[in-house]
């Protein structure tokens, strides 16, 4: 259906554009050089506008929003302060890949350069941390810049977009008139793989002994879970998944051998460092997984599948690059590897799955109890995954109960993970949170937050409570900014420089929830955890905080510590896996 | 370490200089020298980059810049098959008792004067790098007050055009949700 040009105002055709581009939500606070926006925004039908109470929130549920949907998330500021509050969650959307427009107000074209009342250059600012970014100041560009906004977002490598508007722009009259096509000369992004590396990766995979296939985030972008399982149960090679993939492959499958990285399993780490092929499949090779780049996978030949054509050999030296979307190339793969067994060519893998099995068995993950009867934070972490199950939508802040959170939740189904794993943005949980829960209102969403990260972005309770976006609000309460506090432990002889927050004295979660309209509960013994989850999971009609005050000494094991070779993974304080053991050692 | 000349073809758009800067930057490359100026065609610009880097960095800063949006296309120009070009001026010292060695280097590289004061030539010189580097070294015992350098441009050699048109992707269709 082509819309139909008409005459109206700037922020009419504005508000046109973003209905056109299918938005139905959008996270914002107006301000002064956005106001001629949010008049007609009033006006919509179709346009939820969700009033935050900072700038980073709206950001953030943009971004959680988009990645419980699939769909693009919106978020909308003013100029000046408002347009550089977003520049942490569009940081944040640009170091995951996730697909956001953010629409700011800029001072009248006349007054930019001037240092005008709330001017900032915030397409300047943002060059560096979008996919691309536009400064509109003819209204006649406004729906073809929405249309190459969302086009560049969600199309290729996903990322941020930033459209900055002169407020003249939204007030001048124009006509409106939704592009059928894009002219972007610029921008091809390729997404079928090249057949010749496809055979080439198969044949290597058949030849391999020890493969791995390291599933990243890119797999659950390409909605590619369904050909993935289809190429792991094929060639039957161990499967691992990146912070960013959680969910792209079942945890309870029998091929999966858990996270990989510095906080991983024994038998995700070890096997992606003894192996002798890595089937990269839209990972980038991250220094939280490598370790010391140096000595990671000294043996490993890699096949490398990417949208981006950046990160193949960028960090890591590619022996087969493949350059496409990720369910086309896993879905040409798994035809390659048929083609390769029709000709009798199988991997026989039995011996590298013997030493795999012996890992696994051998080193699981796993936490104590404390021996002061204080809760352990890994426990309430567990018995929420169990208690609200695969279905449920679990959001981490970032810290050691993302880490925890990410080990002890079991995760069965693509998009039900949500963090901030490129750029550790503590605070997200909350709003990102937020976004899933209005994006998806039938999903039970948990954020799993720590003291610290909640008191960042907690006033966004408040939305949740008005706009009946009824979330559920785990604070893993050890009082103390305990990632940090780890590391002190570990590598600054225990000198606890400013990470005590005391905060299971203040403030008040409990009040603090109440206040904004939420239900408080807390939660300090084990034998609680199940009642107070249960009782916070029958509470749908209002948003449920529950403090649970933990542990503060509990570390989150295992661990390569920063630097290091994953030759060096501890899986306990000072204790390292034995490597000597028959079963465990690892012939070539 | 070796230097690369990098063709750089980009829309002709407000912003797309800063952009470009930006990367080189935040990926920590030297610019070594950088020239801008419009094409045969009024929507396209053209920036002549040289870099110093080895083969992998190089690599990463074209894939790099090839992910920008306004980038329409990277060439490198090997100096075998291109010609590569930069104007330099340079304002040296000369008075009656030097003015004469000044003229005379002047002429030995094809260079031109281009004013002159009492106690000052200016001197136009083209060419590439090395031979601009030779005029300077020539010129250095006279006493260099001023010196500006436009930054390298190059185009391939033969017939064929890296603007071509045909070489340039055509529009793509957007999936229309209204």
């Amino acid at each position: 259906m082509t819309v139909q040009p008409e005459q109206l105002s700037g922020a009419q055709s504005l508000v046109r554009s973003l209905e056109a581009a299918g938005v139905d939500t959008v996270f914002g606070i107006p301000g002064g050089a956005i106001l001629p926006l949010y008049d007609p925004l009033m006006d919509s039908t179709t346009i939820r506008h969700v009033l935050v109470r900072h700038e980073q929130g709206a950001g953030h549920a943009a971004e959680g929003f988009a990645q419980a949907t699939g769909r693009v998330g919106v978020c909308m500021a003013t100029s000046g302060p408002g347009a550089t509050n977003l520049v942490t969650p569009i940081a944040d959307a640009y170091m995951d890949s996730v697909p956001i427009v953010a629409i700011t107000g800029q001072v009248p074209s006349a007054a930019i350069g001037t240092d005008a009342f709330q001017e900032a250059d915030i397409r300047g600012i943002t060059m560096p941390i979008t996919k691309h970014n536009y400064l509109v100041t003819d209204p006649d560009d406004i729906p073809r810049t929405i249309a190459e906004a969302f086009h560049i977002a969600s199309t290729g490598r996903p990322g941020p977009v930033l459209v900055d508007v002169s407020k003249d722009a939204l007030q001048a009259a124009t006509t409106f008139h939704w592009p059928t096509t894009i002219d972007l000369p610029g921008y091809h992004p390729v997404t079928r793989p090249h057949g010749k590396q496809i055979r080439e990766a198969a044949r290597m995979m058949a030849e391999a002994r020890r493969p791995v296939l390291y599933v990243g985030g890119g797999v659950l972008k390409a909605r590619a879970w369904g050909e993935l399982l289809t190429l792991a149960e094929l060639t039957g090679i161990p499967v691992v998944t990146t912070l960013m993939a959680r969910g792209a492959f079942p945890d309870s499958h029998h091929l999966h051998l858990g996270m990989p990285g510095m906080h991983g399993t024994v038998a995700a780490v070890t096997a992606l460092q003894k192996s002798d092929l890595i089937i990269s499949l839209g990972a980038r090779f991250d220094d939280r997984v490598t370790g010391k780049l140096a000595s990671f996978a000294p043996d490993a030949k890699v096949i490398h599948a990417d949208i981006d054509p950046a990160e193949i050999s960028k960090n890591r030296t590619a022996d087969v690059p493949i350059v496409g979307d990720c369910r086309d190339v896993i879905a040409d793969l798994v035809l390659a590897v048929k083609a390769e067994h029709d000709a009798g060519r199988h991997g026989d893998y039995e011996g590298w799955w013997a030493q795999v099995h012996h890992w696994r068995a051998t080193y699981p993950l796993g936490y104590e109890r404390p021996a002061d009867g204080s809760l352990a934070p890994q426990y309430v972490i567990e018995r929420i995954g169990q208690i609200a199950g695969p279905d449920a939508l679990y959001v981490a802040g970032v810290g050691q109960h993302q880490m925890w959170a990410a080990q002890f939740i079991s995760y069965e189904k693509p998009g039900t993970w949500l963090n901030s794993g490129g750029l550790g943005t503590m605070g997200y949980a909350v709003p990102a949170a937020m976004g899933a829960k209005a994006g998806r209102p039938e999903a039970t969403v948990w954020a799993i937050d720590g003291d610290g990260c909640f008191q960042m972005t907690n006033q966004e309770l408040a939305t949740c409570a008005i706009n009946n976006i009824p979330i559920k609000v785990a604070i893993i309460n050890n009082g103390t900014l305990g990632m940090v506090r780890q590391w002190q432990t570990l590598f600054y002889n225990e000198r606890y420089s400013n990470t005590d927050l005391d905060s299971r004295r203040i403030p008040d979660f409990v009040k603090l929830a109440e206040a904004y309209g939420c239900v408080g509960l807390r939660c300090e013994k084990a034998e609680e955890v199940d009642a107070t989850i249960t009782k916070a999971m029958e509470i749908d009609d209002q948003p449920v905080v529950v403090d649970f005050t933990v542990h503060q000494d509990a570390m989150v094991w295992p661990m390569v510590p920063a630097g290091t070779s994953n030759d060096e993974i501890q899986v306990a304080r000072d204790m390292a896996p034995q490597w000597d053991t028959e079963a465990g050692e690892v012939r070539s | 370490m070796s230097r690369h000349t990098l063709s750089v073809l980009v829309e002709n758009k407000p912003g797309v200089l800063a952009r470009i800067a930006g990367l080189f930057s935040r990926r920590g490359f030297n610019i070594d020298a950088l020239a801008v100026g419009p094409t045969e065609h009024d929507d396209v610009s053209r920036m002549t980059i040289v870099v110093n880097a080895a083969e992998l960095p190089l690599e990463q800063v074209t894939k790099q810049l090839n992910k920008l949006v306004e980038v329409l296309k990277i060439v490198e120009m090997d100096p075998a098959v291109s010609v590569q070009r930069e104007l330099m001026l340079v304002k040296v010292a000369a008075d009656r008792s030097t003015r004469s060695h000044v003229l005379e280097t002047v002429q030995l590289f094809r260079a031109k004067v281009v004013d002159v004061a009492p106690d000052a030539v200016t001197i136009e010189a083209t060419g590439n790098v090395e031979k601009l580097d030779a005029l300077l070294r020539v010129l250095e015992p006279y006493g260099v007050r001023e010196l500006v350098q436009s930054g390298v441009v190059a185009v391939g050699r033969g017939s064929r055009s890296i603007t071509d048109r045909s070489s340039r992707p055509s529009v793509s269709k957007l999936p229309v949700t209204a």
